[in-house]
């Protein structure tokens, strides 16, 4: 519905449209819009020579116009990639070589092998460690003071390089906790007795009469890898019983479980995985959880 | 005074003159405002203004105002101010790279930005305090639209001549003589825009090795950019635009309307002096009509093209120029100065009702700003002294929210940093405050002197801490939770800053 009209107030035209009643002045654009609109589209031409735009279909399927200066976004990418694992490898060359004390004792690297190793743990380790390193039945809390296999550097350092039972690597830490009720070495109150003694050596809750029977059993059976006093020995990766940490859970029912079927968690041995680099940031990383020994 | 009466013709063969083109004044309509409501439809392009110049004491007033904010503005950069070795010795600088702001004897850090705004909330006061007792007292002397426009003005009087000359020039055709001023008017207004913008990168960056580095042109391509924009704009906003600024860019006329009442001080026409208007011959009687003798002058003069006698205007920025060309009409017609003059709506009431003018500046509302003014100022100034030198912030770990020890203890973990503001290394002791039983310690890598965090000048240092609770009183937390203070205190000089946190326990 189109018909001149001029406004009575302004004498302009109006557009000729009504709106519920309101119409609208046709003034002209402003001059410098119109330039600038005319500029853009000898702009576009420009554009449409030197930059990549124009699809095309080719025999071997769509294509496109490269335009003439070669810009490609995929190049900035891999140049400004390239960039950074230049301006680091400097850093990451050091902290693949250097003892890893020396690291920790220079703040400009371990502020890199820190940043490159939470980095890594997210990629690879999170999964089972969780993201805040705090582990999960079977996956042991990387944040506490109790280590299986030890807790410096250098501890930490073969773990990750060589995995637990991970048979692919003739160096991994291997030890083997024995299925004690399913392959009939102890049966079941006696299992129930030695779960009682480690309880008490643990010093929870527990039935005395059955921790006495349980001595003789442990005395058998556990001393030769858990020690004496049940604390454990890290050579062997033998767990302490005493401590308040249980990767598989600390009450009567867990015990028993773990002591019936046994247990053979697996790490991987990431050395065959990650550069060293990545690999002492790693453990520099974990190191600095809070659970780190000298 | 036949002087007078010379100029008098003078003036109003000079209005003839550039009489013929509406609407800079037709025949019988000389001096017509060009932007007075009568002349201004809906849509229309802007018609230019030539401001005529005016000599008095306003003049001089704004003479001077240009002069000192020209150079706080442009030795500002060049003030030294000596900081001590590695900081820069430039008295105002806001330094990007590096996260400060320096001023004089302040050095501000990103957080501690809310200084700054404490600064533009008085700035913001001061300029209602100011609105509300004599109007739009920033527009027409300090405001940098002002100031540039005025100065571009003189430029292009300087090139071109008064009003009357500007106007001749503009219908003349095109010749060698308009081109030469023309171009010396433009080219003199490119300078000074470069100028300004040049000044204004200097704020950015040491002045003297900026300065050094454009005359070399190996400045970094920043500033360019920042000098070209802040050219353009001025020549754009001071040379082109200028009233039209304040008419229509600027959000300021607009609010503050807010600001005056019928006590504030305006540049006013004094209707009940000057009407019936009219011309006078010399000699005549004054009785039964007004002082205004209709001259037109004080149109010629407002740079914002508007007629004073029209009474109080948004577009009118105060400059009181309209006051120093009607002084000088008064004196020449031997009347009392001051027909146009800083006056309120309620005196002109009052003289009309023939009670005597009087000032009244203590008002609920000019009251109720200085108080609220002087409250912040108070506030800024607390806070400035006892702004400390020393940062602590303190971030307690959230996942995991709490480890388990092998003894069955509980501990948390937490990133104390520590801001050391003075420019000098500080070494400083933490320790922790109301978590009975509670052991601190750091990393086993921190390095001896568990508790100790050194800080170099001028840094912050990130310390990871950890906080355990034996296993008996961790599990006694109520709601596994409990609130304490880490405590860092400057070994040197004894200063304390406490920041509280939460200690989290499984909680039974
Ligand atoms: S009317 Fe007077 S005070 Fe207002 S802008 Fe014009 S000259 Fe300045
Ligand atoms: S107010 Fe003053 S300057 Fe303006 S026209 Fe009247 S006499 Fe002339």
């Amino acid at each position: 519905m189109s018909e001149k009209h001029k406004d009575d107030v302004t004498g302009v035209e109006t557009t000729g449209h009504t709106w519920d009643g309101i119409r609208e002045l046709n003034n002209p654009l402003p001059k410098w819009w119109v330039y600038t609109f005319y500029a853009c589209i000898l702009w576009s031409f420009a554009y449409w020579v030197v930059m990549p735009t124009w699809p095309y279909l080719t025999g071997d399927g769509w294509t496109y116009t490269q335009g003439v200066i070669g810009y490609e976004q995929r190049n900035i990418v891999t140049n400004e990639l390239a960039a950074v694992a230049e301006g680091r490898s400097g850093a990451m060359e050091q902290i693949a070589t250097m003892p890893l004390e020396e690291i920790a004792n220079d703040p400009a690297l371990m502020e890199v092998a820190l940043g490159a190793g939470k980095a890594a743990f997210g990629d690879n380790c999170a999964p089972c460690h969780g993201s805040g390193a705090q582990g999960s039945k079977g996956f042991p809390n990387l944040n506490d003071d109790d280590w299986i296999w030890g807790g410096t550097l250098d501890d930490i350092h073969t773990t990750l390089l060589h995995g637990i039972r991970w048979d692919a690597d003739d160096e991994t830490r291997l030890n083997i906790m024995m299925a004690y009720g399913r392959d009939g070495i102890l049966n079941r109150s006696e299992i129930s007795d030695v779960a009682e003694y480690v309880l008490l050596l643990s010093g929870q809750p527990h039935d005395g009469e059955a921790a006495v029977r349980g001595t003789a059993v442990f005395e058998s059976q556990c001393v030769a890898c858990h020690g004496d006093a049940g604390t454990g020995n890290r050579e062997l990766g033998a767990p302490n019983l005493t401590d308040a940490i249980w990767l598989y859970g600390g009450d009567k029912e867990a015990i028993v479980e773990t002591v019936s079927n046994g247990r053979s968690g697996v790490m991987p041995a990431w050395g065959t995985r990650l550069d060293e680099g990545t690999i002492r940031s790693l453990t520099l990383f974990v190191h600095s959880l809070g659970g780190g020994e000298k | 005074m036949t002087d007078t009466a010379t100029t008098l013709e003078r003036l109003a063969a000079e209005a003839a003159a550039t009489a013929g083109a509406s609407p800079h004044g037709e025949e019988g309509e000389r001096y017509t405002a060009v932007n007075s409501e009568k002349n201004r439809p809906l849509y229309a392009s802007r018609v230019k203004v030539y401001p005529k110049l005016v000599h008095g004491t306003f003049r001089r007033l704004k003479w001077l105002v240009m002069a000192v904010t020209l150079t706080i503005y442009y030795v500002t950069p060049w003030l030294r101010w000596d900081r001590g070795p590695n900081l820069p010795d430039q008295a105002v600088l806001l330094d990007f790279p590096a996260r400060r702001f320096y001023f004089f004897f302040l050095e501000i850090w990103p957080q501690e930005f809310y200084y700054v705004t404490g600064l533009l909330i008085l700035a913001a006061l001061g300029l209602f305090l100011v609105t509300s007792v004599a109007g739009r007292v920033w527009c027409g002397y300090a405001c940098p639209q002002t100031v540039w426009t005025d100065l571009f003005i003189h430029v292009e009087r300087f090139f071109e001549g008064d009003r009357a000359k500007r106007i001749r020039l503009d219908k003349s055709p095109w010749s060698a003589g308009k081109l030469a001023r023309k171009a010396g008017k433009h080219l003199t207004w490119v300078l000074i825009a470069l100028a300004t913008g040049g000044a204004w990168v200097f704020y950015f960056a040491d002045a003297p090795t900026l300065a050094g580095q454009f005359l070399t042109f190996d400045a970094p391509s920043a500033a360019y950019l920042f000098v070209g924009l802040f050219a353009l704009t001025t020549y754009l906003l001071g040379g082109i635009a200028r009233e039209q600024v304040c008419i229509y860019m600027c959000p300021w006329p607009r609010i503050q309307g807010a600001m005056f009442d019928e006590e504030s001080l305006l540049v006013s026409y004094k209707e009940d002096r000057g009407e019936t208007r009219g011309p006078h011959k010399k000699g005549a009687s004054w009785e039964g009509r007004g002082d205004c003798i209709d001259c037109g002058q004080c149109v010629a003069a407002c740079p914002m093209g508007i007629d004073i006698r029209d009474g109080m205007q948004l577009e009118c920025i105060q400059c009181a120029l309209c006051i120093d060309a009607c002084d000088e009409i008064m004196d020449r017609v031997e009347r009392p100065r001051g027909l146009i003059a800083y006056d309120t709506f309620r005196n002109q009431e009052r003289r009309r009702a023939g009670e005597t003018p009087r000032l009244n500046i203590l008002r609920p509302r000019t009251i109720l700003y200085s108080v609220v003014l002087a409250l912040v100022a108070a506030i800024m100034l607390v806070a400035l002294s006892n702004r400390t030198t020393l940062d602590v912030s303190v971030l307690a770990d959230r996942n995991p929210l709490f480890v388990r020890l092998s003894d069955g203890s509980i501990r948390n973990g937490y990133q104390v940093k520590i801001v050391n503001k003075e420019h000098s290394e500080r070494i400083f002791r933490v320790s922790i405050d109301g978590l009975e039983g509670a052991i601190l310690t750091r990393p086993a890598l921190a390095g001896e002197g568990t508790a100790t965090v050194i800080v170099e000048a001028d840094k912050l240092e990130n310390a990871r801490f950890f906080v355990s609770l034996p296993a008996e009183r961790a599990a006694a937390i109520k709601g596994g939770e409990a609130d304490f203070d880490f405590v860092v205190t400057d070994t040197e000089s004894g200063k304390i800053a406490t920041r509280s946190t939460t200690f989290r326990g499984p909680g039974k």
